[in-house]
Formats: structure tokens, sequence, C-alpha cells
């Protein structure tokens, strides 16, 4: 019964969709509202019904684009792609209507950036409303919960996510179908299932692109999710800096429940699952899975050993099921297409796509979607179309404060958990900053520290004092008053902050360290040695930031 | 744990405490609802005083300390009222390797030394680390506008205005 309701949801709206000749997307995501996209879709709408064409003309909010930099984008249903559009170019680019796209505003699509991707989370990014869910079932969206429900058992759902080889999309990797059936076999009087939208590495933004974009998809993820481990609530925890993330996952829920596929009984089966919206209160801390919950639960987000782990202890005690945003994002593909499709992706340990928020010096920056495997030089060079203003690669950044910063030498690195992991770096969430010649590395070093010594929770010693001290040792360096002891001294401390710290943020604070140590040593030496900064950063007065 | 006995009643008969009394009861109105219910004190009332605090507390039954510790932990919530104008810099990491370091110190120059304004002052200047918009560094928010790939020139500009106001 649901199965027809949705599939008539799906016909009207294609019908719909068909009788107009023509339509406008315009981007109504972050990047985009923040050059005035919504200022652009009015005068655009204004332009069509001034000019008596709404019958056959219509323009359509829709998310993220993709390529952020030339934003406002607009896209047309007769395939144009218009860039950097301002409220005054409407009248022009109605007068084109059924003519060539107007020159002067185009973006042609053959470039790497578009075509060097591959788009499964993004499939509906830019071409959905995602405040109506009847453009989602549209677009084959529920169409996998519904076959979940019916025709598959908690079991074979593990089954199939364990064989698309899925890996847990919020830095750490870990194998999705694992962590699923050990949710599943554990026991409790009940359980929950959260998803960690507190993207809070600087510099990565995917996340907020996906649940603007698409919530919905989200949304069936983790319905799917709830299904396959026994769950019967649901939270998403987002971070307070992503209001209209928020504002559209709010509109979604009871779009979902009126419905029935969210709710009590859903699809008519005896399953049924609750999602509550949590929103974060400014904390890095709260990306980790022990701090989440204590936030969620009203506390101080600090965090506890593991084990016990949430999947036998976590919300409230009980067995948990904590995904990040992209990695729920996944799951209605994998169950449309089948795991075995979603494993023909990728390289051998890391299947399927990975979103990356590509961002700094490069000519083209946004949110992309690409193969695991791709090397970090198409990445740059191909989809990111190259350094900007004729300067020079220096280092790719990737894993945030996590992470590390990659040089040029290894650049035909492909990008996959195992071997960046290998260079120092990790994974990550998904930001990519590519860094040119015009960035220090000591001083990005120092930058990734003072962040984690303000977001350190203060709970271990080793976080809290050592981001500390460590931070003062390269506050030292860039002042150009450190010894060749002090550098002595940061080693050890490095040494000591991974392997005493008590969760993720604390042990990982130094990996910008020392991988900026490794491949970029000499500049730390010019730094203590010269008293000279290569990069014309540290000899400037003021250091930036320091907040 | 003689507040746990007192009869919770807000501070005034402001009517934004209803909002308050709807999220409590909507999560639940236990220890659980306290970072929800704090969000709704601070949206209604702009920031989160020592009487709402300690009615928050009492209605949801834990003490007044650890009310204070989550209001205190967490950047985003703030115990003193906002300012009129507020200038935050995004120092993200795409941000800051195109100059937001600059921008932010140009602004603290403008306005004083503490990263915030002077006492009574009615500007507040934040550092924020990443806001999202990363492709179009960087951003500047102003009063809740964000402004992408801001310059010295127009960050200094409109300082100037806010502080001839």
């Amino acid at each position: 019964m649901i199965a027809e309701k949705i599939s008539e949801i799906a016909r009207k709206e294609r019908d719909s969709r068909a009788r107009f000749g023509e339509t406008f997307h315009v981007c109504l995501a972050s990047g985009c509202l923040a050059s005035n996209s919504d200022g652009l879709k009015h005068a655009l709408e204004k332009e069509i019904t001034d000019r008596g064409l709404s019958h056959n003309c219509r323009v359509k909010a829709v998310g993220c684009l993709g390529l952020c930099s030339d934003g406002p984008l607009v896209s047309t249903r007769s395939g144009a792609l218009y860039k950097k559009v301002q409220p005054a170019d409407a009248r022009e680019i109605v007068d084109h209507i059924g003519r060539e796209p107007v020159a002067r505003l185009s973006r042609p699509r053959n470039i790497p950036f578009f075509s060097g991707q591959t788009k499964i989370v993004l499939e509906n990014s830019g071409v959905i409303d995602p405040e109506r869910i009847e453009d989602y079932i549209a677009a084959d969206g529920y169409s996998a919960l519904v076959h979940a429900l019916q025709e598959m058992t908690p079991a074979q759902l593990i089954q199939e996510v364990t064989k698309s080889g899925l890996r847990g999309r919020g830095g750490a990797g870990y194998p999705t179908g694992l962590k699923w059936s050990t949710v599943a076999k554990a026991t409790g009087t009940q359980k929950f299932v959260i998803c960690n939208a507190d993207e809070g590495d600087p510099g990565a933004f995917m996340d907020r692109s996906v649940l603007e974009s698409d919530p919905h998809r989200v949304i069936e993820g983790m319905i799917i999710a709830a299904f396959a481990v026994g769950a019967s609530e649901g939270f998403i925890y987002i971070r307070a800096e992503y209001p209209l993330a928020t504002r559209r996952l709010q509109a979604a829920i009871p779009q979902a429940e009126q419905l029935g596929l969210l709710g009590a009984n859903i699809c008519g089966t005896p399953f049924s699952f609750r999602i509550q919206i949590r929103v974060g209160a400014g904390a890095y801390v709260c990306g980790e899975e022990t701090a989440l919950i204590a936030s969620i639960e009203g506390k101080r987000g600090s965090p506890r050993p593991r084990p016990p782990y949430p999947a036998a202890e976590g919300l409230m005690g009980q067995p948990t099921l904590i995904n990040n945003v992209e990695t729920y994002a996944n799951i209605p593909p994998i169950i449309r297409r089948g795991g075995a499709w979603y494993a023909g992706i990728g390289t051998a340990t890391s299947k399927g796509t990975k979103v990356f928020s590509l961002t700094g010096q490069i000519c083209h920056t946004g949110v992309v979607e690409v193969p695991m495997g791709i090397s970090l030089r198409e990445m740059v060079f191909g989809i990111g179309g190259g350094i900007r203003n004729g300067r020079n690669f220096k280092a790719v950044q990737t894993g945030g404060p996590s992470g590390g910063c990659i040089p040029a030498q290894f650049l035909d690195t492909p990008v996959e958990y195992e071997s960046l992991a290998k260079l120092g770096s990790i994974m990550g969430s998904g930001g990519m900053v590519v860094m040119d010649e015009s960035s220090c590395m000591v001083d990005v070093a120092k930058y990734f520290m003072d962040f984690c010594m303000h977001e350190s929770c203060g709970k271990c010693i080793p976080c809290r004092v050592g981001t500390y001290q460590m931070h003062r040792i390269l506050a030292a360096i860039t002042n150009m008053s450190a010894t060749p002891a002090d550098l002595k001294m940061l080693e050890e401390l490095c040494d000591l902050l991974k392997h005493t710290s008590l969760c993720g943020l604390g042990q990982s604070a130094p990996n910008p360290v020392l991988s900026t140590l490794e491949w970029f040593g000499d500049e730390y030496k010019v730094h203590i040695g010269d008293h000279k900064c290569p990069a014309g950063v540290c000899s400037q007065k003021r250091q930036g930031a320091e907040v | 744990m003689a507040t746990h006995l007192v009869k919770s009643a807000p501070p005034n008969d402001d009517q934004r405490w209803k909002r308050v009394d709807a999220t409590m009861r909507r999560t639940g109105q236990n220890s659980h609802s306290l970072i929800e219910t704090l969000h709704t004190v601070q949206e209604a009332f702009g920031h989160l005083n020592a009487s709402a605090l300690r009615y928050v507390a009492t209605a949801l039954k834990v003490p007044l300390s650890h009310a204070y510790g989550v209001a205190t932990f967490y950047h985003y919530f703030s115990l003193e009222p906002q300012a009129k104008h507020v200038c935050t810099v995004c120092t993200g990491t795409s941000c800051h390797i195109r100059g937001a370091g600059e921008l932010f110190a140009a602004a603290q120059d403008a306005l004083g030394e503490s990263g915030r304004a002077q006492p009574n002052s009615h500007i507040s200047l934040i550092g924020e680390r990443c806001i999202g918009p990363c492709a179009l560094g960087p951003v500047v928010v102003y009063d809740g506008k964000v402004t992408a790939t801001e310059n010295l020139e127009t960050l200094k500009q409109r300082l100037r205005e806010w502080i001839a106001e």
C-alpha cells in the first residue's frame, strides 16, 4: 500500500515537472546564499511573472551545485550552467529562454571539476528541492526504505552493507557493516541510532552541504539503520553553526512522518522509529562519540574511556549506533542497487566514493565527490583546476586538526584510508585544504595546535597541558625566539600526547606537527637557526587571530 | 539539595518564559533537557543570566553548579548580554590561509585589544572556528549576514560606520 502511495507521489511530481518547458535551478545552500542567491531567485521569479511566462517556466530552489567559488550558480533544465549571477542578470537570462545561453555568464561543464566526479551521495544535490519530500521521492527517495521493510530482514540488510565495504565516513574508517552487526547483537531495554552531524573540522563542510541539499537521504539512511539494528529512537546531533541545515532537517522530519515513513508503524509494519534533533553548542570535542552522547544527555561534552564502546553502552547506557552524515547518506543507494555494486567502486580496502570539501589556494573550490583511489594530483590539478594566482603548490592538508600536510612528492598517492595514514595524515571527514608557497608550515602547525588547545575539554592532563605547552613552543618558533632544545621538547610532547591522551582529540593533536616536521622539517630549522620564515608569514608582527 | 524542594516558577512574568517552559516539556523535563533549554533561553533573552540559570536548574532538578558548568563549557552560550553589533571573523583553516588573521588583527586594532570591544561598547568582535562557507574565504559575518571573500578595506569601513553610531 505504501509502495503504491510512494510511486503515485513520484509520478505526480514527474508529471508536474514535465509541464514546464524551462526550469531554473537556483542554489539556496549556505555558500551561494552568502552571495545573495535568494535575492537572485526573487529577481528571476519576478521577471518570469512580469512577462507572463509562469505557465511554461519556473524557478526552483535547489541545494549545492558544488562549484561554490563560482556562486551564485544557476543551472537550467535545458542544460546551461550560469556562474556568479546577480539579480540584475535575471532579465538577460530570461531573454535567452529557448535560445543559446547568455555567453558572458556561462560556466562550461566540460572541465575536470565536473567530469572527474562520481556522484552517489551528492546525486540529488543541486537537482532536487531539499524542502520538498515529493521531489526526493521522485528521485527514487524512500524506495530503499520501503524495499528494506517489506522484502528484507535486518540480517540481510546488515549483510548487504557489509558486502558494500562501506567504512565510516566520519574519519576513522571503521567498517559500517561490522558496527551495525555489533549493535544488532547487543542487548538492552532500548537501542538508539545517532547521526553525528557535528562537523567540527575547520575547512570541512561536506556534511553541511549534504544536509542542506538532501536531508531526506540522511533520514532514510537512519531509518534503515534503525530497522537493521533494532532501534526505536534516533537523534541527529548537529552543530549550532549550521542553522540552515538544522531548519531543513526540522522541515523534513514531519514530512516523512506525515507519509508514514517515520514514526509509529512505519510503512504499515510493526517497526516504529522516531528522530529528534539536538543542536550542539559549539564544542569541537563533541564530534567524539562518547562526548557527543554526554552532550545529548545534557551534560558537558567530556569524553570517557572506551571500552565500553557505545555499541554496547551508549546513550543512557543502552546499545547505540553512531554514524556520520555521509555514512547514512550512502545507505539508500547501497540498498537500492546492492552492496556488490558499491563495492565495485574504489580500491581494494576503500570502497565507494568520498565527498570532499576542496578549498584553499586553488582555482575551483567547493564540494566534490570522487571515487576512492583517485590521486591527490587529480584532486588538486584536475578537479581543483590547479593553484590560483600563478603560484606553486606546496602542500595539501587533509583530516583537519587530526590530520597532516602532504607535500608535492606524494601527489600521486591514491586517496584511500591506508595510503593517507602512511604519510602521517588521515582521510578524516573530508576537508581538503590546498596550500601554496605563501603558507608557512610552522604557522599552519601552530594554527592547528591553537585550535586543539582551545577545544581541549580539560579532562585529561596530557591534552589539557600538552596542547598548551606545544602551542607555546610553536609560538616561540614563529616568533624566532626558539632554541634547538625547544624543538626536541616539541617532539617529545608529540609522542606523549599521542600515547597518553584519553580521546581522539588529544591523541591526534600532534599529527599536524608531526607531519610538518617530517616533510617540512627544514622550515622549522630555518625559523630556529636563521630566525627567518621562508614563506614570509611569521616575519609579520601580528600573528593572526589568537582567539 | 534544597533547590530540589523549591517549587519552580519563572523569575518574572515575562512571556518569553513560556517558550522556555515549552522546550522543557517537549524534551522530557529532566536533566537531559538542559542544553536544549539553555538554547531556548539564549534565543529568547539573548544570553543566560544568573536568575535564568537558577530557574532552569530548579525546574530540571539539576544542581546549579551543573547548569553553570554546562553553560560555561560550550562556546555558544553567553553569560553576558550581546552587543548591539556583532562582527564574527571566521578563523577556519581555509579562511586562515587566505588572510583571516589580518582581518581579525585589523578589527582588533579598530575596536580595542581585548578581542571584544571595550566594556559597554556596542560592538562585539568574535573569532569563530569555521562557520562553513569555506570555499568563499575569508568570510566575515556582520550581524548575522555572511559576507564572502571579505577584504581589509570593506571590513574597516563597516566597523567605522558602527563605531560612529
